[in-house]
């Protein structure tokens, strides 16, 4: 049986001084293998031409389009009207600034983000175009490759108490990509470098450990074994940091 | 209004263009990318496959050097290709990918000892050596003589867009995301910048540059089946075409790839056939094998889709209310090959279709997917007819891909090109200087200003911008789709005609205000259909068939008369695109001949003296 779904969703334009934030209510009928992409897209082309909204991929591989859906983060062009109720509430991902509807600025957090924790293979090696590649296990690949996976939708930003509270906090996104470079042989740094970037409460120390963002994390992330992870060898440096013999 | 000043000014922060930022960087000068999305959401960012170079570590890669890559890539392309390119190309490949590595990509390795795999469905046996363990492995791709294809998973893109990303954030690398380019600042001679939209508040700024480069990737969605992002509308390629003087090469060069799922038309990599899949009919059969006995699925992307579109036709396709399909069928490779080598597969097939590509059955048809055309360069990425303006990945018309892109080789082709133009971009800065009229400047933006107040008020008409862009797909797939013939490419070109006279009229039904896409996308559209006419006529023009591009009235390859690159310019105010043709190669290091798949007759080149 087709369904008509009812859309109720969040609307404010701040460039638009006459508009104020309210709910619009959307009907659509429900076709087969409906996403929220194609219902979204629907209503913008045959209801609101002014609706703004988040795509790119729409394929689940850019992180573009993450939205809360009937009050839970998650990517909207993987998420099928089929497994919703008839009544679907959309709202833009809090504690992102908001560029209207559902549309927020994840770029300019995220780009921070990888200033912060320098976001790099810290290395003093010099590229030789000439020699080989510098080997390195296989498996090992593997595991960088896994938390290498992050797409940065901000849905796990989204869902954290902490992020809320204080807006400096890394994220389990910006602790997943430290714990990516610690991994990685390639990156030079020392456990105290790693130390001064999140050995602190905008770090592994603001972390409540309730693990709402790998609940939400589209991608499946263990970000509950790199935050653990984190936690001990950061626990570790600090406690080596106390000790003046140790200090180098 | 706000202005920004540069040394280089990126159009695009997809590989290519960061990969060009970087080199400039490197070399000290000032470097701001622009972006309608954060960086890594560039399209880049969804390759899965992975990307070609010739480092012969894995068994089944073994003798494989830049010459045997050179000669695959000219054969992919139908000899369409510039051959000095595609030699540059395959000489520097193998270094842009140690040198990914010492960024930070994690390539797969090789790990020593047996192993199995699959070919046709079948299963072989292969053995990795020792001494090559930990160095960066390869997988097969179509078209290719070795396995060549270096990957992360199937995360290829994202891997190397991240890696690429890091490095430019840790040099300095500007980007403004959420900012749309609406037209190049030049004086008919020198490229000066560009004027730009804040996608956040929906006002113009103004970036001068002593060097715009176009990085904007393809396409694609001017079809309306397409594996492309939404976001690869072609502004690059609309800016350039818009100054009448810089022209688009090979247009009617459009790549369907195989293995686009119904009805999403997202893309499974044809790693899938890579590591082994299988094409089904409705029957259940393996038809591949039938067409093409020696590559069967692996044969290049134009040859296999053109089968596809042809054993469909025959009534053999799957129906289904969206259209006819086939079927992929992965079933065989097991679940753990699945979930490690192809799982972004297995996400796509469960999260977007609802299946299990480990029991069902894949149902896939050819879909729009790469752009061969673009932004004609020289060998140096310098583009022709206006200095100073540079262009780069998918975007640019380089020329190493001719008439067909071999998967693979362009995620490489953006670093390795980014490499090589990015070098002749930090000479170019470090000898050129210019000067900024502010008249000029002022004018541009003005013009653009002007636009979007036409719109808004709705003085220009009050055509529905949705409804004039189905108009434009509907043309264009109906006219330039996978089979092209001369009655249905002479109409399409004509609808399209009418369609841009339409994509002048339109009026918003918002308000337009701030970030409005509805405004966004009625400045864009009369480029678009400026586009979707230079391929249609490129297509009507060229009496032959290359490559992926299959005129049924004229299935030959004619090297006698269309061994050349088609050059598309539109002078200000006209309704279709001028076109000249040129060479397609000043080197033939392999002269014209047979691809060894594919069939069809050739009609040689007349043999000069
Ligand atoms: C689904 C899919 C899978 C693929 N898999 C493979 C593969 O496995 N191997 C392979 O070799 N190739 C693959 N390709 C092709 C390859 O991914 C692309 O050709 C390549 O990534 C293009 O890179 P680019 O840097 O040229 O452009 P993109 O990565 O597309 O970047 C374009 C940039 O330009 C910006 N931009 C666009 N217009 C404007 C404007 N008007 N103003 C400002 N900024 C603008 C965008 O925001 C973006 O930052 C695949 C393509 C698709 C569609
Ligand atoms: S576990 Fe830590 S990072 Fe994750 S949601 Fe809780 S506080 Fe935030
Ligand atoms: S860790 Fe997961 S939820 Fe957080 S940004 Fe990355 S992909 Fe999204
Ligand atoms: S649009 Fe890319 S993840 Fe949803």
């Amino acid at each position: 049986m087709a369904r008509n779904l009812t859309f109720s969703i969040f609307r404010y334009n701040p460039q638009d001084p006459t508009s104020t934030p309210h709910t619009d209510t959307f009907v659509l009928d429900e076709t087969n293998h409906m996403t929220l992409f194609i219902a979204l897209n629907r209503i913008r082309e045959e209801q609101d031409p002014g609706l703004q909204f988040d795509f790119c991929c729409r394929a689940g591989i850019c992180g573009a389009c993450a939205m809360v859906v009937n009050g839970r983060p998650g990517l909207a062009c993987h998420t099928k009207t089929k497994d919703l109720p008839d009544n679907i509430t959309l709202m833009p991902l809090p504690f992102f600034t908001l560029v209207g509807d559902l549309s927020v600025d994840t770029g300019t957090w995220f780009r921070n983000m990888a200033q912060r924790v320098r976001s790099w293979v810290h290395t003093d090696k010099e590229f030789d175009p000439r020699a080989l590649e510098e080997r390195m296990d296989n498996a090992l690949a593997e595991e960088i490759y896994e938390l290498e996976r992050c797409i940065e939708c901000g849905c796990c930003v989204a869902a954290c108490g902490t992020a809320i509270m204080r807006p400096d906090f890394l994220g389990a996104a910006g602790l997943n990509r430290l714990a990516r470079f610690v991994l990685d042989p390639r990156d030079k740094r020392t456990e105290q470098d790693y130390f001064e970037i999140v050995g602190n409460d905008q770090g592994i120390f603001g972390c409540m450990g309730l693990l709402a963002c790998e609940d939400v994390c589209p991608k499946h992330l263990p970000l509950q074994d790199q935050l653990g992870m984190l936690r001990w060898k950061m626990g570790w440096a600090g406690i080596m940091n106390l000790l003046p013999w140790k200090r180098t | 209004m706000q202005t920004f000043q540069t040394d280089l000014l990126c159009i695009g922060a997809g590989l290519a263009g960061e990969r060009v930022a970087i080199e400039a960087a490197t070399a000290g000068f000032d470097v701001t990318c622009l972006s309608l999305v954060p960086a890594r959401r560039s399209h880049s960012s969804a390759a899965q496959g992975g990307m070609q170079a010739a480092l012969g570590n894995c068994a089944m890669g073994e003798g494989d050097s830049p010459d045997v890559h050179f000669e695959d890539t000219v054969k992919g392309s139908d000899w369409g290709c510039d051959q000095e390119v595609a030699r540059l190309f395959c000489d520097n490949a193998p270094i842009a990918m140690r040198q990914l590595a010492a960024w930070g990509v994690p390539w797969n390795r090789v790990v020593p000892g047996k192993s199995t795999y699959f070919k046709g469905g079948k299963l072989f046996e292969k053995e990795e050596l020792q001494e090559k363990e930990g160095l960066i492995t390869a997988r097969a791709f179509g078209g290719t003589a070795k396995w060549r294809t270096c990957y992360t998973s199937d995360g290829t893109g994202h891997t190397v867009l991240y890696t690429m990303d890091n490095r430019a954030v840790q040099l300095g690398v500007v980007v403004h995301d959420k900012v749309e380019a609406l037209s190049l600042i030049h004086d008919g001679e020198n490229c000066l910048g560009a004027v730009v939209r804040c996608l956040k508040t929906g006002e113009l700024r103004t970036y001068l540059a002593r060097v715009t480069l176009i990085a904007t990737g393809g396409f694609g969605r001017i079809y309306r089946e397409s594996t492309n992002a939404v976001i690869n509308d072609g502004g690059g390629l609309i800016i350039a075409l818009d100054t009448g003087l810089v022209p688009l090469g090979n247009m009617e060069a459009v790549q369907f790839h195989p293995t686009g799922i119904v009805p999403t038309d997202i893309l499974v990599t044809e790693g899938c056939r890579g590591d082994g899949g299988t094409l089904l009919d409705k029957n259940e059969h393996r038809f591949m094998p039938d067409y093409e006995p020696d590559k069967a699925e692996l044969a290049s992307r134009d040859v296999v889709s053109r089968w596809m579109t042809h054993h469909m036709r025959q009534g053999l396709g799957v129906s289904s209310p969206y259209g006819d399909h086939l079927w992929l069928d992965i079933r065989h490779l097991g679940c753990q090959h699945l979930a490690t080598k192809l799982r972004e597969v297995d996400e796509i097939c469960k999260n977007f279709l609802g299946i299990d590509p480990a029991v069902d059955l894949i149902p896939v048809r050819p879909t729009q997917h790469y752009s061969m055309g673009g932004v004609r360069t020289d060998k140096d990425g310098l583009a022709y007819g206006l200095k100073g303006l540079f262009a780069a990945g998918e975007a640019a018309c380089w020329d190493m891909h001719g008439f067909n892109r071999l998967g693979g080789n362009s995620l490489a082709e953006t670093v390795v090109a980014g490499m090589i133009i990015g070098a002749k971009v930090v000479t170019y800065l470090q000898n050129h200087h210019v000067s900024f009229p502010t008249g000029l400047v002022r004018d541009t933006t003005a013009a653009q200003q002007d636009r979007i107040k036409r719109l808004i008020s709705g003085k220009s008409g009050r055509e529905n911008v949705f409804a004039v862009r189905n108009a434009m797909y509907d043309a264009l797939m109906h006219g330039a789709g996978i089979f092209r013939n001369g009655k249905d490419l002479e109409a399409c070109v004509q609808t399209l005609q009418e369609v841009h006279a339409r994509s002048e009229k339109i009026g918003l039904r918002s308000n337009g205000r701030g970030a409005n896409p509805e405004l966004a996308l009625a400045l864009r559209l009369p480029g678009m259909v400026r586009l979707a006419l230079c391929v249609a006529q490129g297509a009507l023009q060229r009496t032959e068939s290359r490559g992926s591009h299959a005129r049924e009235d004229h299935p030959e390859r004619n090297d006698r008369d269309w061994l050349v690159r088609t050059l598309a310019t539109w002078q200000p105010g006209a309704s279709l695109p001028s076109l000249t043709f040129e060479p397609a190669s000043t080197v033939w290091s392999i002269p014209p001949g047979e691809r060894g798949y594919g069939g069809g007759k050739i009609i040689p080149a007349t043999p000069t003296a």
